[in-house]
């Protein structure tokens, strides 16, 4: 079998079409922690804005039967955070950490809860029909790129777009400068007359659309269902993913798909049949996680005023 | 390169939690305002508040047996909450005990297992070492990461967290299942490895004393110790610590240690005073639950105690809750996650009385 033969073969298809599918949540809330992170502020609750973006998505499709409205109120409910988070971490000078923690465990009740309060506590898991894969006329018969990127579904060909649309407001408008300046130099930022509080809470809020998005993505996309505490540690792992990104668009690109791939090689280990415990190839991408964080922490500069509350009166 | 790392987590210019006067006020305020909450969510449930919450009542604190019932699973939140307490105030967040607990835990039971003909003189204690330092290890790991490479520990103890809990998995659906082989489980632990019973007729056993102890312990090294002195200056200033010539790496590593040690003593006492066994769901999310614990609690030992005990008393009675109301005990989760919000809210009601920003420090 040669090597393009082999890159077509349904089975390497598969795994690409799957990394994919694996890499957009993370990519997604990763994108959104880059936001907030860039402005200062360390959202530790992006795993639990995904969450809720999960569960809201899908209760919102399942009850108008709307995919988009399912879509669109997952994203909402991540702002919704967004802005919590920002009322106290902008408004209180909480510490960051402490708040996010607190919001990741109070979603875990939250969806739990919600999710019996809305479907009842039988054995029965509701379901809904997930976004069908689109493939792009033209493009879908290209070898590797082809599944990879041109047989998903609307939500995927969405986060790319919304990757560059990040990549472009973060490096090419002004907007992006102020984010940065923020996350660099708070007062400095004042003097020149941009608000850091209102700056941090749009980039909360930002981040909780992206995140939800993420969630809602999980929900409606992937799978077509809810589960208790489906996102499993993939807020937190998003974290990881924008150090190894270099809190860059394009770098969050990368290394999700990175992330997509291993645990999609993961989940064809455990239908191989290689006689590898099914545990060991679960803990991979949490295992990469680490190796991620040992390799780039020292490397990568956090923006000078990450994690540090700004207060205006101080600043004058 | 550590010290300021350190800094950048727990800035010295933000209050982990409020402090001074009120703080205990403003707790009771804070779970007056989440269970208001729990009550209209009980009410959108289609049940009346007022029963759920007496149910709740009544299985948290109604018989000997119901509060016996919500002591032994304060247990394992006391020492969850200690160990991410300690860490704290080291000025590190050990969100692993999770990871940690099931670790400890499932090498207790293997050294219980390994030795059943031995008197409980030396079975007990040997279990108890071994899970603190299977604990303390696991934990170390973190530590080590952070301190020699600066890898966040928020995020490494987190995966850590996955990856014990499926090794564990592994080892009860291989190594170490019992021999019937059904289910994940280890045997059942020989008499001579249990605890005697603290109040006859229920499960209520002699850890709690254990977990009392783990209180005044904690507590007395906080308070009265050089190491407890030198850990809350690490906590609260790292950079100045290193520059008054604190050993600021090794105290942050035993922060690490302790936590870890603790952690693994509440995976060794459900295992030896709930389930007499290793089983493959030990814990609901001890470690997690604990993290709020130490929160509610102010890092402070005794706050641990009462907000574990509170804590226990919404699990255990959430289950009476939902038995005598349909009320889902899941219920309990989200007054739990609210009570810390509003604790550290507390400055809300500062700048709704003010109309300005709050300038605390």
């Amino acid at each position: 079998m040669s090597f393009i033969d082999y890159l077509t073969d349904p089975i390497a298809a598969g795994f690409l079409q799957a990394t994919t599918r694996l890499a957009i949540p993370i990519m997604l809330a990763a994108l959104g922690g880059m936001f907030a992170e860039r402005a200062g502020v360390l959202n530790i609750g992006l795993e639990g804005m995904m969450l809720l973006g999960a569960f809201v998505g899908f209760s919102a499709a399942f009850v108008s039967g709307s995919l988009w409205f399912g879509v669109a109120a997952g994203m909402a409910s991540g702002a919704v955070l967004g802005l919590v988070m920002a009322f106290y971490t902008v408004r209180l000078s909480s510490n960051q950490v402490v708040v996010g923690i607190a919001i990741n465990l109070l979603m875990v009740g939250v969806t739990s809860y919600g999710f019996r309060a809305a479907f009842g506590t039988g054995t029965n898991a509701p379901r809904i029909q997930p976004f069908p894969p689109i493939e792009i006329p033209g493009l879908a018969q290209i070898p590797v790129l082809s599944p990879l990127l041109f047989q998903q579904s609307i939500l995927v060909y969405l986060t790319l777009a919304l990757v560059a649309v990040a990549a472009i407001v973060l490096s090419r408008m002004s907007i992006g400068t102020a984010i940065i300046a923020v996350g660099e130099h708070p007062e400095a930022a004042e003097t020149l007359g941009i608000s850091v509080s209102r700056t941090r809470t749009w980039c909360l809020v930002v981040s909780g659309l992206f995140a939800g998005l993420g969630g809602a993505f999980l929900s409606l996309s992937a799978t077509g269902l809810f589960l208790d505490n489906m996102t499993a540690g993939r807020g937190y792992i998003a974290l990881a993913i924008l150090l190894l990104g270099r809190r860059h668009p394009w770098g969050i690109l990368l290394a999700a798909m990175l992330f997509g791939g291993a645990d999609a090689f993961q989940l064809r280990g455990q239908n191989a049949g290689t006689g590898i415990p099914y545990q060991f190839l679960v803990m991979l991408p949490y295992l990469l996680t680490i190796v991620v964080l040992i390799g780039f922490a020292g490397k990568v500069r956090d923006p000078a005023a990450l994690g540090q509350p700004f207060q205006r009166n101080k600043a004058e | 390169m550590s010290a300021t790392k350190t800094e950048a987590l727990v800035p010295p210019r933000s209050r982990l939690l409020p402090k001074g006067s009120g703080a205990l006020l403003s707790s009771l305020v804070a779970i007056f305002l989440a269970l208001l909450i729990g009550a209209i969510l009980i009410v959108a449930w289609g049940a009346n508040p007022l029963t759920a919450y007496l149910a709740l009542l009544d299985g948290a604190f109604g018989s000997w047996n119901s509060l016996a019932e919500t002591l032994l699973r304060a247990i394992p939140l006391i020492f969850t909450g200690l160990a991410i307490a300690i860490a704290f105030r080291g000025g590190a967040f050990n969100l692993g005990a999770e990871g940690q607990l099931f670790l400890g835990a499932t090498a207790a039971a293997f050294v219980g297992l390994a030795l059943p003909d031995m008197p409980p003189l030396v079975v007990i204690p040997a279990m108890i070492v071994t899970a603190a330092v299977v604990g303390a290890l696991w934990s170390l790991l973190a530590g080590a990461l952070k301190m020699r490479f600066g890898a966040n520990e928020l995020i490494t103890t987190i995966m850590l967290n996955y990856i014990a809990i499926l090794f564990v998995s592994f080892l009860l659906r291989g190594p170490l299942q019992e021999a019937a082989g059904y289910l994940p489980q280890t045997e059942r632990l020989a008499s001579n490895a249990r605890f005697p019973a603290l109040i006859e007729g229920t499960r209520l056993h002699f850890g709690f004393l254990l977990a009392l102890l783990a209180v005044a312990g904690c507590h007395f090294a906080l308070w009265h110790t050089t190491w407890g002195f030198k850990l809350r200056v690490v906590g609260l200033n790292a950079r100045a610590a290193f520059n008054a010539g604190y050993k600021v790496t090794a105290i942050t590593i035993s922060a690490f240690l302790v936590s870890g040690a603790l952690a693994g003593l509440a995976g060794y006492m459900e295992v030896v005073g709930v389930q007499r066994r290793m089983i493959e769901n030990l814990s609901p999310g001890f470690g997690y639950t604990g993290i709020i614990v130490a929160l509610l609690g102010r890092t402070n030992p005794i706050g641990v105690l009462a907000a574990a005990i509170l804590f226990a008393a919404l699990q255990v009675g959430g289950t009476s809750m939902q038995t005598a109301s349909g009320v889902p005990s899941t219920l309990t989760t989200i007054i739990q996650g609210l009570v810390v919000l509003f604790v550290i809210g507390r400055g809300a009601f500062d700048f709704l009385a003010k109309r300005k920003p709050v300038a605390s420090t």
